[in-house]
Formats: structure tokens, C-alpha cells, sequence
């Protein structure tokens, strides 16, 4: 589903006295479909930056990351035009981050279920759905139309997590999506995820909890700061 | 941008696993708008500044002749239903191509190409008089960060929205008036004051009735030139939202002006850089703001959030 070759990612700071920053030396992995690839290993070593390299938030600086999109077949996302990016984010790549982007004033029902509308589905049918996985989540039914400028770092994550997951993602990151999260919801957003790979989710993901990413995963790419050259090991 | 970079062909014995269909062919993606090289100046130029790489990037205006380039090689693309940001200190000619754009200045130089009018492939800064009043009034929409400019203060909000309708040839007052009440109601502002003049209006509820008025003909395309600027905060966030509510409801194209980046983070798809009239970097609106290329963007971007 995924193959990255060769990734590296360096920032040339012009500012700051013509800063280099390299916080990624070459990486390369394959994700099989509907598998979990975990990344671990030290805070700083670039495990964010991957992620973020694959959505193209961040440009990178070499190698390429052949995805198999279900649009367009084999597409390197390190070189696609960002209106394929952009097509591809709409519909088959889902990014959780640790922080929601809030938009003032659209209630939360209304921020998950857009994911929806935005593919066709009518509004009455998305907020069908969107409420049972509120629901899930146990996001307390007197906030659903809430502004959710107002949530807990908490709350906005289980939005985060229902808004990456009510449209069934292709391709699914996750960055620590339940850093801010109790057991009892830890627990339910693992269930979310088994059941998203049960229906053929591909997903790339980093839990600072490794316990947790043993339940999850079925691989892990460990990135270690002594291999210089290559800090991968492929567990 | 200017081609497709997939290399399906690479791949052929290993097509797309899951359906065989060949999506290439239904993957189109033509612009609503093509803007290229265009360029703006005052003043009459001279032999430096005329040519390609005579005048440094980091002015405007020329130390021979003191010519001001207001514009200089601007390119882009819009897509129909985007919105593309145009950020850029002041002076960076931001308004200038927006205004451009409407016809509201005369470019020295450029092209550009409306894919929703029936003339696609004609350079719309040559069409005639008659028709670039035919492409401002049906095509395009402009919001002023001046509502002065764009709404006749002493005449009723309806009969604003009216003058734009009787711009497109309508002539039956019934129709523009349940048309001008459709409009009002969608940017929120109660049918009870829309026979109230603008000038009794907040700030706020003028920028609304200013964009319902260059709604009215359905335009694929608004230009919207720093329209929050000047608003306290809480206006401001609705007037955004609101914007953000039409794109999604109308897909509607944008080009949305702002020296605010956070603006910019909140409706842009995509954000193109302005510096001393030239574009200095375009780019996914994320990427823009979280992995700047360009030195001056990194400043900006740095400097702004
Ligand atoms: N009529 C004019 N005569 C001379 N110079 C002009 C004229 N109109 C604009 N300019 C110059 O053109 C440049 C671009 O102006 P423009 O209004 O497009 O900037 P802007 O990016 O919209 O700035 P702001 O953020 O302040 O609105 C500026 O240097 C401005 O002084
Ligand atoms: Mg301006
Ligand atoms: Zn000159």
C-alpha cells in the first residue's frame, strides 16, 4: 500500500543564521494493506516528520513514498501536485494529530460530519452516523452542538479521531492520537481502529505508550539515533 | 503544476488493485482561472527595470526611474471551488491583482483565461468593453474591505443586490425581490432590514450584505480583498465563517486577500506569497505555514503567527 524509499527531511532555515535542521536521515519501509506499521523510538528522532512528509505537510528533501491510490494506482506522494494532494486528503488519506484545528463556530457534529457531506453523502444520513460515533467515543451528548473552540484537549482528540475515522480512510496517520485520553476511551479508540483495519484501513501510527502500539500493531519501524546512515530497524 | 506527475504507465502489469478502473481518464482538474505573467506599473519604466532580472526582489520601485511595479510576472491557476490565499506584507500588490482581475485597473501585461466564460481561450483583459462588463457582472464577485466601494450606503440593501440583478438583464421585480431576501437570509441578515440602507448597518452586517451583493448572480468566482480587516475579532470570526459556510454550500471559487495569516489558515486550500508584486511561493495552506521554502515566507510566517 505503501512503500517509502530513501526518505530523508531537512529544513533550511534562512533565518537564524542559515540554520540546517535535519531531523529525518534516510528512511525506508513498506506497508502492506490493511496492516498497522507503528513508529517508535526516541522523542526528536523524526517519527512526526515522517507522518507529516507522507500528508505533505512538510515537503521532503529526498527519496519518494509510492502510494497505491485507489484514483489513480502507484502516485509518489513525495512529488504529487498538491491538487492531487489535496484530492487525495479529501478522500482517502485521514490524518490524527494530537490538536484538533478548531474553526469557531461549527459545532462539532457539524466539523465530522463535513467529512461526509463533502463526499456526497446527504446531511441528514451524515449525522446519523456521525452521532453513533460520538456516541463510541463517549463525547457527552451536551456538547455535540457545541462550538468546540470551548473543549478539553480531550474532547477535541475524540473529535479529531471521529472526524479521521467516520469517512473510512484508505490510508489512515496517527500522531499520538490518544496522548490526552483516560483508559476507558484509550481502550474504545483501540476497538475503533482494529475495526477500521478489519475494513481495510492501512495505517502508519506513533503511540509514546508502547504498550498500546503492541495491541495495534502488526509491525513497527524502530528509529534509532546511534545508525547514522540508516536509523532503521525493521522489528 | 503545469502537468500531472503520475507515472501510471511505470505500473501497468500492476493496476490499481481495486476496482480496474482507469481513473486517469475521470481525474479532471482544469482551472476556473489561469493567470499569467501579469504586471502592473507606475511610471514609465526604463531600461533596467524592463528587463527580466534588472530590478532586485527586494523593492518595487525602481532605483532609476522610480517606477513602481505593482505587479510583476504574477502566475497562478484557481480551481473551481477553492480557495486560494494571497498573503503579503502592505505594498505587495495584493489588491492590485485582485482589482486587476475585476477590471477595476488596467494590467500593462498578462493574460488570463475564465474557463466559465464561453470565450475560454481569450485573453480576458482584450475582450471588449461590453463584454468585460458581462464577465464582472456575471461571473465575478467582489468584496471590498471598503464597503464604501462596494454598496451605495444611502440605498436599501435590497435595492443594492437589485442594481447587481438589473446588471444581469433581470427586469421583474418579483423576482429580485424574493432573489434579494434568498441572499440576505443566507449571509444573516433579517429579512425585517433588508429594505434598510447599508449605512445604518455594523461593520460587520456590511461586509454580509456587500458579499450577498456580489453573490447575487451566482458567480463561479468572488474576489475578496482583505474583508475582515478593521472588524473586532468576534465580527470577524463570523464574517470568516460565514465565507467558509458559502464556499462549502455554493462551491463557490475564492481569492481570498489578507496580510493575516490566520485568515489565511482558516479558509485557504491553497496560499500563494506576495513580495514587491511578485509571487514569492505557492503552496498547500499547511505546508505554507509549517514548512516555508522561501526565506522571506519563513519571516513572515515567524514572524505573523
Ligand atoms: N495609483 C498608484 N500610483 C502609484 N503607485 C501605486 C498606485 N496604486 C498602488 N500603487 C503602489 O503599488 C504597490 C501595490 O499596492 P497594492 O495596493 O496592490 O498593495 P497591497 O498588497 O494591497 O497592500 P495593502 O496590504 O496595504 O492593502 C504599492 O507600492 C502601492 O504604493
Ligand atoms: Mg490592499
Ligand atoms: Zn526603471
Amino acid at each position: 500500500m505503501i512503500q517509502i524509499d530513501g526518505l530523508s527531511k531537512w529544513f533550511d532555515l534562512h533565518i537564524a543564521n542559515q540554520m540546517h535542521v535535519k531531523p529525518l536521515r534516510t528512511i525506508s519501509f513498506d506497508v502492506e494493506p490493511g496492516k498497522f506499521m507503528g513508529l517508535a523510538g526516541p522523542s526528536g528522532i523524526g517519527k512526526s516528520t515522517i507522518l507529516k512528509c507522507i500528508y505533505r505537510t512538510y515537503l521532503p528533501s529526498e527519496g519518494s513514498i509510492w502510494y497505491d491510490s485507489a484514483v489513480w494506482g502507484k502516485i509518489d506522494l513525495a512529488t504529487a501536485n498538491e491538487r492531487q494532494i489535496l484530492h487525495l486528503r479529501r478522500n482517502e488519506i485521514s490524518y490524527i494529530s494530537q490538536f484538533l484545528r478548531v474553526i469557531p463556530r461549527v459545532t462539532a457534529v457539524d466539523i465530522v460530519a463535513e467529512r461526509l457531506t463533502a463526499r456526497g453523502v446527504t446531511r441528514a444520513d451524515a449525522i446519523e452516523q456521525v452521532k453513533l460515533m460520538l456516541q463510541r467515543l463517549a463525547l457527552p451528548e451536551k456538547i455535540w452542538d457545541a462550538f468546540p473552540a470551548t473543549f478539553s484537549g480531550g474532547e477535541q482528540q475524540r473529535l479529531n479521531i471521529a472526524r479521521a475515522l467516520i469517512s473510512q480512510p484508505r490510508l489512515l496517520l496517527l500522531d499520538e492520537p490518544t496522548a490526552s485520553l483516560d483508559y476507558r476511551t484509550k481502550t474504545v479508540v483501540l476497538d475503533l481502529l482494529h475495526e477500521a483495519k478489519k475494513n481495510g484501513t492501512t495505517m502508519i501510527g506513533v503511540f509514546h505508550d508502547l504498550e498500546w502500539l503492541k495491541q495495534i500493531a502488526d509491525d513497527t519501524v524502530t528509529l534509532d539515533p546511534s545508525v547514522h546512515a540508516a536509523p532503521l530497524q525493521q522489528v | 503544476m503545469e502537468h500531472l506527475q503520475i507515472n501510471i504507465n511505470d505500473f501497468d502489469d500492476e493496476l490499481s488493485p481495486f476496482d480496474g478502473i482507469d481513473h486517469t481518464l475521470t481525474w479532471k482538474d482544469e482551472p476556473l482561472l489561469k493567470v499569467r505573467r501579469l504586471n502592473k506599473k507606475y511610471g514609465s519604466g526604463c531600461m533596467l527595470c524592463e528587463s527580466e532580472h534588472g530590478m532586485s526582489e527586494k523593492v518595487n520601485r525602481c532605483p532609476n526611474c522610480a517606477t513602481v511595479w505593482a505587479m510583476r510576472n504574477v502566475s497562478f491557476d484557481l480551481y473551481p471551488g477553492e480557495i486560494l490565499g494571497i498573503v503579503g506584507e502592505s505594498g505587495s500588490g495584493k489588491s492590485t491583482l485582485v482589482k486587476s482581475l475585476y477590471f477595476d485597473e488596467v494590467v500593462d501585461q498578462g493574460e488570463a483565461y475564465l474557463q466559465a466564460y464561453e470565450k475560454q481561450d481569450t485573453n480576458i483583459f482584450e475582450l471588449s468593453n461590453q463584454q468585460k462588463r458581462f464577465v464582472r457582472n456575471h461571473l465575478m464577485g467582489m468584496v471590498y474591505q471598503n464597503p464604501l466601494l462596494g454598496l451605495r450606503m444611502n440605498v436599501s440593501s435590497s435595492g443594492n443586490i437589485a442594481e447587481k440583478l438589473l446588471a444581469a438583464d433581470h427586469r421583474h421585480v418579483g423576482f429580485m425581490r424574493a432573489r434579494a431576501s434568498e441572499l440576505l437570509n443566507q449571509v444573516e441578515i433579517p429579512i425585517s432590514r433588508m429594505d434598510e440602507a447599508p449605512k445604518r448597518f455594523s461593520g460587520g452586517m456590511q461586509q454580509r450584505v456587500q458579499i450577498s451583493k456580489a453573490l447575487a448572480n451566482r458567480p463561479p468566482l468572488l474576489l475578496l480583498d482583505e474583508v475582515t480587516t478593521g472588524l473586532d475579532l468576534s465580527v470577524q470570526a463570523k464574517v470568516l465563517d460565514l465565507i467558509r459556510r458559502l464556499q462549502r454550500q455554493l462551491g463557490v471559487a475564492m481569492l481570498v486577500v489578507s496580510h493575516d495569516l490566520g485568515v489565511i489558515r482558516m479558509l485557504a486550500d491553497r496560499t500563494m506569497v506576495m513580495r514587491n508584486g511578485r509571487v514569492i511561493e505557492q503552496g498547500m495552506t499547511d505546508q505554507i505555514l509549517e514548512d516555508p521554502q522561501h526565506a522571506y515566507t519563513q519571516l513572515l510566517v515567524h514572524s505573523l503567527l
